[in-house]
């Protein structure tokens, strides 16, 4: 046996996160080379009846570090948690899914290692080291890291890696680890969630995005493409022109200074394609365009391209996928 | 209350990328270069931190309320990029060239900018949420583990009232509003505002700001760069048709076809 993978299982709505099973399923398929076992790390309140989940995945073990001083994240509580696990398992690998609070925490545990974390990658394999891919310049070229430090931190980017089918019957070992934060880490402190509309698809999670630009107009014509959001289990974006025309809220921006998203289906309604707009969303699995203007860069990157007024397609899309 | 902004120079966003001659680093040819449009918003704030704090007061009195300090690692080249954050309106301006080259990567980074940052007085430092060539995400939280103080990534609004910070931070599907003590280090994500664009005095007077250069023997690097490689080629792309007599093509398409629907 080598030393353990630590994996820390980000869970929301006491539930697994769909990247945190992602996560502990990769290490899972990384530790049967390493002959190395996966520890799951649930940090949280009211967290530990997921344990088993994490087992289901894959985890041999599951640390437990449960209270009401970790129900909210904050980068410097969940540091000490994190370390206070890497000090008891002493892990060749501490890989983390690269959410905004994945990605947070990389860093922050990077550092206390001296090291700097491979953030955002999309692949993984070991040769005396763990090498990975990811994506520099929003996507427009791809390095391949060698991780040299020990333990390696690695965040792995949603949606990339499978998920394996969870094996409920699986046998969990769990250990609770008592963390008592100190001074440092209480200096932050969250005092109030605000959550946007319910029931609203994150653009990062979703596995279908319809995407509005500047040639919708305004912001009531969003309805459209909400409707057909609605319609195929969407979350709508849109491009910078119509976030920047206050038509829609910064968090929807796809591109190189928005979100970077690869859905399997992602509908751009009135989006030219411009270079910024094309890197946060070209590694979708199918792009659909929807432009009026048949030389629109967009087209070159689009599966399927349909030139017209999307005032016409999208309702005309929206009744053909009710059928 | 004395700011400090981390600014990184970096490509342009139109920048077309082709890999240099080594196979993995970017070939910077006819490249432009700009601050990384994170650390323009991070630099605004700033810039409004200052100009709050003095407002109100007598000129010697709001001189004194506080400097905006820009600082960066990079080569030689960066004090151009510097020169503009003081065009904006930047009062003094640090240079931190490594003693030899180096894959600037975040522990590197963020070494050396804690080592200078110590030794100057903040009640503030700024970063942004990510710089958009390596998209690392990282810097700002070595930062403030570096110097042993407070973390708020992706914030989106920010209230200073006397030690206290009162932040908005960006989460999947809302915010939070969370309360910081400072000295803190924060990110800026999009949202928080508008960044300026220098004025013609604020240029001229950029002339006369002081930029200080230091070199700096850089920290060991964690990570080995083995290659550079463009992303997958897309299939050249397909026009179904056009208008609404095209629809239930794209349909039949999505279901059979890609089945992704
Ligand atoms: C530093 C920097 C960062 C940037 N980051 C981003 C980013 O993250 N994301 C991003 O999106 N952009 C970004 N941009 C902006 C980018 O360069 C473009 O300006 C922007 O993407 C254009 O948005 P658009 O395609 O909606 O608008 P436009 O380019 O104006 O295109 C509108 C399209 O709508 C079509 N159209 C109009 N009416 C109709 C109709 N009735 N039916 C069908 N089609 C119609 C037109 O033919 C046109 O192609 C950035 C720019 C800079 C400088
Ligand atoms: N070389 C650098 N010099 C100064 N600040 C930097 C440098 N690199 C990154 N930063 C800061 O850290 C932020 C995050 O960068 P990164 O972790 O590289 O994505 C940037 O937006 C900058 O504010």
């Amino acid at each position: 046996m080598t030393n353990p993978i630590l994996v820390f299982a980000e869970t929301q709505d006491s539930k697994l996160k769909k990247s945190a099973i992602e996560v502990i399923s990769e290490a899972k398929r990384q530790s049967d080379n390493l002959k190395a076992e996966v520890v799951a790390m649930l940090i949280g309140s009211g967290v530990e009846p997921l344990a088993k989940d994490a087992a289901s995945y894959g985890a041999a073990k599951v640390i437990i570090i449960d209270g009401p001083d970790f129900k909210s994240y904050t980068t410097g509580a969940y540091t000490q948690a994190l370390m206070a696990a890497v000090e008891k398992t002493k892990p060749q690998a501490i890989i983390l899914s690269a959410t905004s609070n994945g990605k947070d925490l990389a860093g922050s545990v990077a550092a206390e290692l001296k090291t700097t974390a491979a953030q955002d990658c999309i692949s993984l394999t070991y040769d005396n080291a763990f090498v990975a891919r990811k994506p520099v310049y929003a996507g427009k070229a791809i390095i391949t890291v060698k991780i040299a430090k020990q333990p390696a931190v690695i965040t792995l980017r949603p949606k990339v890696f499978p998920a394996s089918a969870p094996d409920a019957s699986k046998s969990v070992s769990t250990e609770k680890l008592p963390v008592a934060l100190s001074a440092d880490s209480k200096r932050v402190t969250v005092k109030e969630t605000v959550a946007a509309a319910k029931g609203k698809v994150s653009l990062t999670e979703a596995d279908i995005i319809v995407s509005g630009g500047r040639g919708m107009k305004g912001p009531e014509n969003f309805k459209i493409l909400e409707e057909l959001a609605g319609v195929v289990s969407a979350a709508v974006g849109a491009s910078r022109a119509a976030v920047d025309s206050g038509w829609r809220t910064h968090d929807d921006q796809v591109g190189q200074t928005g979100k970077t998203v690869c859905p399997t289906l992602y509908v751009a309604c009135g989006i030219s394609g411009a270079i910024q707009h094309l890197a946060g969303m070209s590694s979708s699995k199918y792009i659909v365009a929807i432009n009026k203007d048949p030389e629109a860069p967009i087209f070159k990157v689009a599966n399927y391209g349909v030139v017209g007024d999307l005032f016409e397609v999208v309702p005309a899309l929206c009744k053909e996928l009710k059928k | 209350m004395n700011v400090i902004v981390c600014i990184k120079r970096v490509p342009s966003t139109e920048t077309n990328v082709r890999i240099g001659s080594d196979g993995k680093s970017l070939d910077p040819a006819g490249v432009e270069y700009i601050i990384s449009p994170f650390d323009e918003i991070a630099l605004e704030e700033g810039l409004r931190i200052k100009e709050k704090a003095g407002a109100g007061l007598p000129a010697e009195a709001s001189a004194q309320a506080g400097d905006v300090t820009v600082i960066s690692f990079g080569p030689a080249e960066t004090a151009t990029t510097l020169r503009t954050c003081l065009a904006m309106g930047a009062d003094k301006a640090v240079l931190l060239k490594p003693a030899a080259p180096v894959n600037p990567e975040p522990f590197v980074v963020a070494s050396a900018l804690a080592e200078a940052i110590k030794q100057m007085p903040h009640n503030i430092i700024l970063c942004g949420k990510q710089a958009v060539d390596d998209d690392n995400s990282q810097v700002g939280a070595m930062l403030a583990r570096l110097l042993n103080i407070p973390f708020v990534s992706l914030i989106t609004k920010l209230e200073i009232t006397d030690n206290k910070a009162v932040v908005h931070r960006e989460i999947d599907g809302g915010y939070e509003v969370l309360e910081t003590v400072l000295p803190a280090v924060l990110t800026a994500q999009k949202g928080l505002n508008e960044p300026r664009y220098p004025s013609l005095k604020g240029i001229m007077s950029a002339k006369k700001k002081p930029l200080e250069e230091n070199t700096v023997t850089p920290a060991a690097p964690g990570l080995e760069i083995i290659k550079m490689e463009y992303p997958p080629i897309r299939p050249a792309g397909r026009i179904v048709g056009k208008g609404v007599e095209a629809v239930p093509e794209l349909v039949k398409l999505l279901k059979e076809e890609a089945k992704v629907i």
